[in-house]
């Protein structure tokens, strides 16, 4: 035990004098908290719109109005014609335009069906589908405050939806994201940390002293460990913190299954960095094994940024072991919705068999190396 | 165990790797309070057999006995009771000397009045007493040579295995550290160093020379040196030395040359040979030297010898 606690303290001792564990530990979290929490955004908001208002009578102020108010849209110009429209398109000041018909405000006034014409810059298919959607909604609010001609009303919907969006009412993209970053980060920065940590004593030659000591390899590797698993949850807890005030995080749920959710999960990358650094001989090798391993599967392959179910197949599979993947579902559980243990038990069960299996193979293949 | 058993016993050690054999065969022992040097040109299995002994590799086959212990049936033991140094000198760059004691200290289960009480020696043996703070990778060479032999003898071994231990190191601090392991030599602490200085090799009580994983010999630097009582070595000084190392290999009384800066050493078949005649002989076919003198074989000379002969 006291020499579990001389190798930890001195680990602790090296990590706070080398600036670039500093550097993996402390400032890498915080940097791509913000990066990824303010630039990774897929919500679509201030859209540049054109308005061609032939029309030019209340009604159709009116209906300019609602896009205006609807927050999602800011008026960038008013054109008199296709040509002008299609100029600001193509610059990229317009992403769409509102075409208004004339004689709109006396056809809806007499309960005619009046077509409005919406063009949006298909550039890029994700905003174009958003902005679509926000038009549509935006143009049948309008719509409802007009009643259609008896004559010309179709039956009404039997059915109509009523959404209600559970645990992100907003359905802001920072909410679903952030848990994916808090596992992006813990993963990256524990696995990094301890793969080069052991691999620096293996090419400096201090582990080689270490084994000439009567020390065993279980007692080496908590040792070396225990610091890196405090400081990567110290971080982990921090970004959680961070998030909350930043992007508005909530705790709908317990802290107690947050930690314990958390601490499995980085048990389990700190076994995968050690898992690394028996294959590695050198930092530079150690480093880029632990990047391919961690970085992109757990941007990639975990559900983070593209949901796993529309991924094919044989891709599907692989993402069974990626850790990040039960994470990510354990903590928007616990964070977004506040479920208790009982619905994510077996996420929890999967990360602490992940952990337990690369804690195994790395002691066992240490221990090999050992001897 | 018994006072007078041997410090090292070795018997046919022996490690392969796939079908390379790194130590093929090796048998000797060292006594207590022994200085063993272990000679031999880099990958002849020095290190190899060294890491045997600390119980760090396991051997192919043979076994190694150390201070009464069998490494192969008890490497733990084994390490409680030797202190390792390589030449890497293996401390931790970013922890002050104070920090690394403390460290080896803790490693080596040493209670912390032990840790004080070692601490203070290893300061003084050191002279590194004053700058307990300074961080490891700030000391000059020397210091952290000696450091490090600190730190590998804090828990007082009986035995010190030290892998090229001079490397790197200017004469000065060698001789300091040469001083060291003699100090330790006389209060019973046995010692095998391996080192490719073989000036440094005669601070040695016996000598074993590795060629290509075998024990090619073993004795005193005295004992060794006799190789050449029946075959004398001469010195040549000249200004052209290779001219003059042509001539004496056409002689039939030269058994072989080596050529040392401006000087050439030859090896001769018989002890009778006549040098001045010799020397007339070189002046006759035009060669400018600088007297012949018969010399003290030196251990390179007796390196060089056995592992031609091996």
């Amino acid at each position: 035990m006291r020499k579990v606690l001389a190798v930890g303290r001195k680990e602790f001792r090296q990590i706070a004098r080398d600036r670039r564990s500093l550097l993996v530990l402390l400032f890498v979290p915080a940097f791509f908290l913000l990066l990824y929490g303010y630039a990774l955004n897929f919500d679509v908001q201030n859209i540049q719109l054109a308005v061609q208002d032939n029309d030019r009578t209340t009604a159709s102020r009116k209906l300019v109005g609602t896009f205006v108010n609807s927050g999602y849209f800011n008026l960038v110009a008013e054109v008199s014609g296709s040509r002008e429209y299609e100029e600001l398109i193509d610059r990229g000041e317009a992403r769409a335009v509102l075409v208004i018909p004339s004689g709109l405000q006396e056809d809806l006034l007499s309960g005619r069906r009046v077509p409005v014409q919406v063009i949006i810059n298909g550039d890029n298919s994700n905003t174009a589908t958003t902005v679509m959607g926000y038009a549509l909604r935006t143009l049948q609010s309008a719509s409802a405050q007009y009643q259609l001609q008896p004559a010309s009303r179709p039956a009404a919907p039997p059915i109509s939806i009523e959404a209600r969006v559970w645990y992100n009412p907003q359905l802001r993209s920072a909410l679903f994201l952030i848990p994916g970053l808090i596992a992006y980060i813990g993963m990256i920065s524990a696995v990094i940390s301890t793969s080069l940590s052991v691999v620096r004593e293996k090419e400096r030659g201090t582990l080689e002293q270490i084994r000439m000591a009567p020390l065993g390899t279980g007692a080496f590797i908590i040792g070396k460990t225990l610091p890196y698993f405090a400081i990567s949850l110290a971080t982990s807890v921090f970004i959680v913190l961070a998030s909350m005030a930043l992007f508005g995080l909530p705790m709908n749920g317990s802290w107690a299954l947050l930690l314990l959710a958390l601490s499995l999960y980085l048990v389990g990358a700190l076994g995968l960095g050690l898992m690394i650094s028996t294959i590695a001989d050198s930092q530079q090798i150690a480093f880029q094994i632990a990047v391919l391993v961690s970085f992109l599967p757990t941007m990639m392959l975990s559900g983070f940024v593209f949901p796993i179910a529309s991924m094919p197949a044989p891709i599907q599979a692989i993402t069974y072991v990626v850790p990040a993947r039960y994470f990510i579902v354990a903590l928007r559980a616990i964070v977004l919705k506040g479920a208790d243990l009982s619905a994510f038990w077996t996420q929890l069960a999967a990360l602490g068999l992940y952990a337990a299996v690369m804690l195994t193979i790395a002691s066992k293949r240490l221990s090999a190396q050992w001897t | 165990m018994t006072a007078d058993h041997q410090a090292i016993s070795v018997r046919d050690l022996t490690r392969k790797f796939g079908a390379f054999v790194a130590v093929d065969g090796i048998s000797f022992s060292v006594g207590r309070g022994e200085i063993f040097g272990f000679l031999g040109a880099n990958g002849a299995g020095k290190s190899t057999a060294i890491r045997m002994m600390c119980g760090l590799l396991k051997p192919t086959s043979g076994t190694a006995v150390i201070d009464g212990v069998d490494v192969s049936l008890d490497p733990e033991q084994v390490k409680t009771r030797i202190g390792y140094m390589s030449q890497k000198f293996s401390l931790y760059e970013a922890l002050t000397v104070d920090q690394n004691i403390r460290f080896f200290g803790a490693l080596y289960g040493l209670t912390d009045e032990r840790i004080a009480t070692r601490r203070r020696f290893v300061l003084d043996m050191a002279g590194l007493a004053g700058r307990e703070q300074t961080k490891a990778r700030d000391l000059a060479g020397g210091w952290r040579q000696r450091l490090a032999l600190g730190c590998a003898i804090l828990h007082e071994p009986r035995i010190v295995f030290l892998d090229e231990p001079t490397g790197g190191v200017d004469p000065v601090s060698r001789r300091q550290f040469w001083r060291l392991i003699e100090d330790m030599s006389r209060q019973g602490v046995t010692i095998l160093v391996t080192t490719h200085y073989l000036d440094e090799a005669e601070h040695c009580h016996r000598i074993a020379i590795i060629n290509a994983g075998r024990l090619a010999t073993i004795g005193t630097s005295r004992e060794l040196k006799q190789i050449f009582t029946s075959r004398p070595i001469i010195e040549i000084h000249s200004p052209r030395p290779v001219d003059v190392m042509r001539a004496l290999e056409d002689m039939a009384e030269v058994e072989k040359t080596t050529i040392f800066g401006t000087a050439v050493h030859a090896v001769l078949r018989t002890p009778d040979v006549n040098l001045d005649t010799l020397a007339a002989r070189l002046h006759g076919s035009g060669l400018v030297i600088d007297g012949v003198d018969r010399i003290m074989p030196s251990l390179e000379d007796v390196f060089l010898d056995v592992v031609e002969h091996a």
